[in-house]
Parts: structure tokens; sequence; C-alpha cells
């Protein structure tokens, strides 16, 4: 029989203090450092589109904007799928306080990474929007790829107000779980709409696979990788950090419980006993 | 297993049929929807006529909304659910008896609002075979989605507000297949009914598959 070590809970329990680490901050100044160059790239490098105009530029945010949103809310999903696998039994003894943490881990991943969604969905529209002023004259169409990308950030709205329900934590994941388990599915939608629909919106940017179209090349097809690869640095950066902030703030919650429990149990011993009235 | 479904389900049909809430509160709402619709389009015939197939869905998607609401009200109260599990049902039995007894009754929603839809918009079919299953996958997924997201707000201090929210976005897909679908049914559209009737069966797919693997965490919790 092969003996599995014990897990050394206290070396895991030990709480952090600050949401900077030596990994964020070279995350985020390589973060910083690739967006200087992407607004070099994007403003002056990279040429005006023939149709489009300068208004091409705006391009470089909306498109990995959404695509990054597209990875955070994914995270979400496969986040999920851990924490409802993780409290699937019971909450007692050593390996349920393990499988107890780990779920904890997958929800405070679920929760950050639909934030950082939320976040750059938000962004996509407010391009999206500006974009959509220069080119088509308003600010607003009933497109299907626009109609389709508002349902996907409300529908993650309502993930974010079900996660910030006062209830208890166990629960709580679990039900966020399902939800983004649910949510998850308007993904594809979104992404082929365009397909799917006669749309205003222009087709995929970029197509995958050997006979997949590209409405960008030369330096426009370059500076939207780079800035997919900045946006999802960045978004990484972001996402190390809120899900630190997240921790902190279950740990100011458990502090202000036992705070709360002592202060009763002193109330309780400092009561005089039924044998001294 | 089935029986245990069949019980619940006859248990939420037995409390309509008595309480009559569907009747005579959910279909009149729905009802509404349609006539306040009409205002809305200065009741412009040809284009409510147009629009018909998207208001049938979104008179049934409200219609849900409060169904489901109803569905777990009736189970929060006095900690029924904890009842029924004590009693020894499994949640699976739980979540889908719930479902099943909503989809019957928000078939009857659907169907007054067809009916509301021919007389009050002169609408004629000329697909019935699309049209009712079409009708019959949307209702459906718009029941299975209802109750998981009921299960999963019943007891909330703000589930009154907190499942619309919840609730309407995540039913998307079904509003728009469904319209789809319809439009061509009814004859205002020449695209692939078909084609849409299969997205919404895979969107029913999908939301069982949830339903399944879901209702364990949900209703442990609630």
């Amino acid at each position: 029989m092969i003996e599995t070590p014990e897990p050394d809970l206290r070396r895991q329990a030990q709480p952090p203090s600050m949401t900077g680490s030596v990994a964020t901050r070279v995350l985020g100044s390589i973060g910083l450092a690739a967006a200087a160059v992407m607004a070099i790239l994007a403003l002056w490098i990279s040429p005006a589109d023939a149709v489009q105009g300068d208004a091409v530029r705006l391009m470089y945010v909306h498109v990995p904007s959404i695509w990054v949103a597209y990875g955070g809310f994914a995270l979400t999903a496969f986040a999920s799928m851990r924490v409802l696998w993780r409290t699937r039994g019971g909450i007692g003894g050593t390996e349920g306080v393990i499988a107890d943490r780990q779920a904890r881990h997958w929800d405070r991943v679920a929760g950050a990474a639909a934030e950082l969604g939320v976040m750059f969905t938000a962004l996509t529209l407010v391009t999206g929007s500006l974009w959509g002023k220069v080119t088509w004259g308003s600010y607003w169409q009933w497109d299907a790829r626009l109609t389709t990308t508002v349902l996907l950030f409300v529908t993650y709205l309502g993930y974010l107000a079900l996660r910030r329900l006062p209830t208890e934590s166990r629960a709580r994941a679990r039900r966020s779980a399902v939800m983004a388990l649910i949510a998850v599915v308007n993904l594809p939608i979104v992404h082929y709409s365009v397909d799917w629909w006669r749309t205003l919106h222009q087709e995929a940017s970029l197509s995958l696979g050997p006979g997949g179209d590209r409405n960008y090349t030369g330096e426009m097809y370059w500076t939207l990788l780079y800035s997919w690869a900045t946006f999802t640095v960045v978004a990484l950066w972001i996402g190390m950090h809120r899900y630190r902030v997240l921790r902190l703030e279950e740990l100011a919650e458990e502090a202000a419980l036992e705070e709360l429990l002592s202060v009763r149990r002193g109330e309780h011993s400092s009561e005089p006993s039924e044998s001294d009235r | 297993m089935w029986r245990e479904i069949w019980l619940i389900c006859r248990k939420d049909l037995t409390v309509e049929r008595r309480a009559r809430v569907t009747l005579i509160q959910i279909v009149p709402t729905v009802l509404l929807i349609l006539v306040v619709f009409a205002f809305a389009f200065d009741a412009n015939p040809s284009l409510l006529g147009a629009g018909a197939g998207g208001l049938f869905w979104v008179a049934v998607l409200f219609g849900t909304v409060l169904g489901a609401k109803r569905s777990f009200d009736i189970e929060a109260e006095g900690g029924n659910l904890d009842a029924l599990r004590l009693g020894g049902l499994s949640p699976a039995a739980i979540l889908w008896g719930k479902a099943a007894a909503l989809a019957i009754q928000m078939a009857a929603v659907a169907l007054c609002t067809a009916a509301g839809l021919v007389v009050l918009f002169s609408v004629t079919v000329s697909d019935w075979l699309l049209l009712v299953t079409a009708a019959v996958c949307g209702t459906a997924a718009f029941s299975i989605c209802g109750c998981l997201y009921g299960a999963m707000t019943v007891g909330l201090r703000s589930a009154d507000t907190l499942l619309p929210l919840l609730l309407i976005p995540v039913a998307a897909p079904v509003l728009l297949a469904g319209t789809r679908a319809f439009d061509v049914a009814l004859g205002t559209s020449a695209d692939q009914g078909w084609s849409w009737t299969a997205l919404l069966a895979v969107v029913l797919v999908t939301y069982v598959a949830v339903g399944w693997a879901a209702a364990g965490p949900l209703l442990e919790d609630a």
C-alpha cells in the first residue's frame, strides 16, 4: 500500500498580507511596456484602413478585449466545474478540509475571471459604439452581434450579483458555479452570431485554420495579434491581483467572525453561572 | 426515480389546480403583455404581424419568470424543500418533477398566448409542424432553465428582483432561435426554420445536461 504524505495544512493556511508579489510586479511591468509599444504600433506604425480610415485603430482595443473576455468567461466555466467537483463530497475530515480549500480557490478563480470578462466586455461595447458612430453613423444598431454581446454582459452581471449575495460561502460557490455553466452557452452564440444572422457587424476578424479568411493583413494583422498578447498579459496581471483581493476579503470576513465569536464567548464567561447566583 | 418525479409533478399540479395562479394571474398577465405591445407599436397591424413570433416568446418568457418564482415560493414557505429531502426524495427528482409541472403550466400559457396572437394580431400559420415542434422545445427549455434559476434563488431575500435578471439573459438563445423558427412557421420569413428548431433542441439538451449535474448542488444548499 502506498502511503500518501500528510498535507501540511499550516503552511497552506498562511494568509497573504497584500496583493502584490514579485510575479505581479514583473507581469505588471511587462504589461505596461507592452501597452506603450502597442500604442505606438496602433497609432503610428499601423496604416489607416482604405474603407474605415483611422477608425480601424479602435479595433486594436475592441477585438482583443472581446477575446480576453471570452477567455475570462471560459476560465470561469472551467473553474466552476472544479468547484462542483471538489464540493461533491462531505465537508468533514482532512480530505474534506483540502477539498474545501481547493473549492474556495477555484471559486475565487471563477469570480476573478468573471469580473475580468465583464470588464473587457464593457470595454468591447464602448469601443464598438464609438467605432459604430464613426462608421455606421450611430452608437447603436440592433445587430445580432451587438445584441448578443449585451446579453452576455448582462448575464455575467447577474452572475456577479449572485456571487455578492450574503449567504453561506459553500452554497454561494455552488450556486454561482451552476450559473456559470449555464451562462457559458451564450459564448458560442455571440461568436457565431455574425455567421448565423445577416448582420451589419463584420465577420470574425481572424479565422483559424488553413482556409480561414483574414480581414486584416500585413502590419494590421501583426498589430492585432500583438494587441491581443498585450491585453492577455494585462488581464493576467489584473486577475492575479483580483484573486488575492478576494482571498483577503475572505480572510477579513473570517477574522471579523472570529472576533464576534470571541466577544460573545467573553460575554458568556463573564455572565454569572447558575451556581454563583 | 420516475415515480418520484411524477409524485412531485402531480403535487405541483394539484397545488395549481387548487390555487389556479397560472390560470387567473399568469395567463392574464401574458395576454396583457400582448395588448401593451400593441399600444407600444401604435396598433400597426403589419408591424405587429411581422413581430408576432418574437412577441410570443417574450410573453412566454415573462410567464416562465412568474411561474418559476411561484413554483419555488411554495416550497420556501415552512421549509417544504427540507421536508421533501427528509422524506427521501432525491434532489434530481424534485427538480425534474417541478420542471415537468412548470412545463405543463407553461404549455397552457403558450397555448393561450398563441390564441391571443391569432385573435388580436390576425396571424396565420403556414407550417404547423414547425410551429408546434419549436413551441414544445422552447417551452421545455424555458421551464428547465426557470426551475434551475428558481432553485438557485429560492430562500434568498432578493429573489424577487434577482430571478428576472438572471433568467432573462440566459434564456436569450431560446428567445432568439424560437423567434426565428416562429417567423418561418408564421410565413413572415423565408429563413431555415428547422435549423433554428435544431438549435432550440441543442439548447434544450444542454439545459437538461446541466440540470442533471446541478440538481444535487442546488437543492442540497437551498
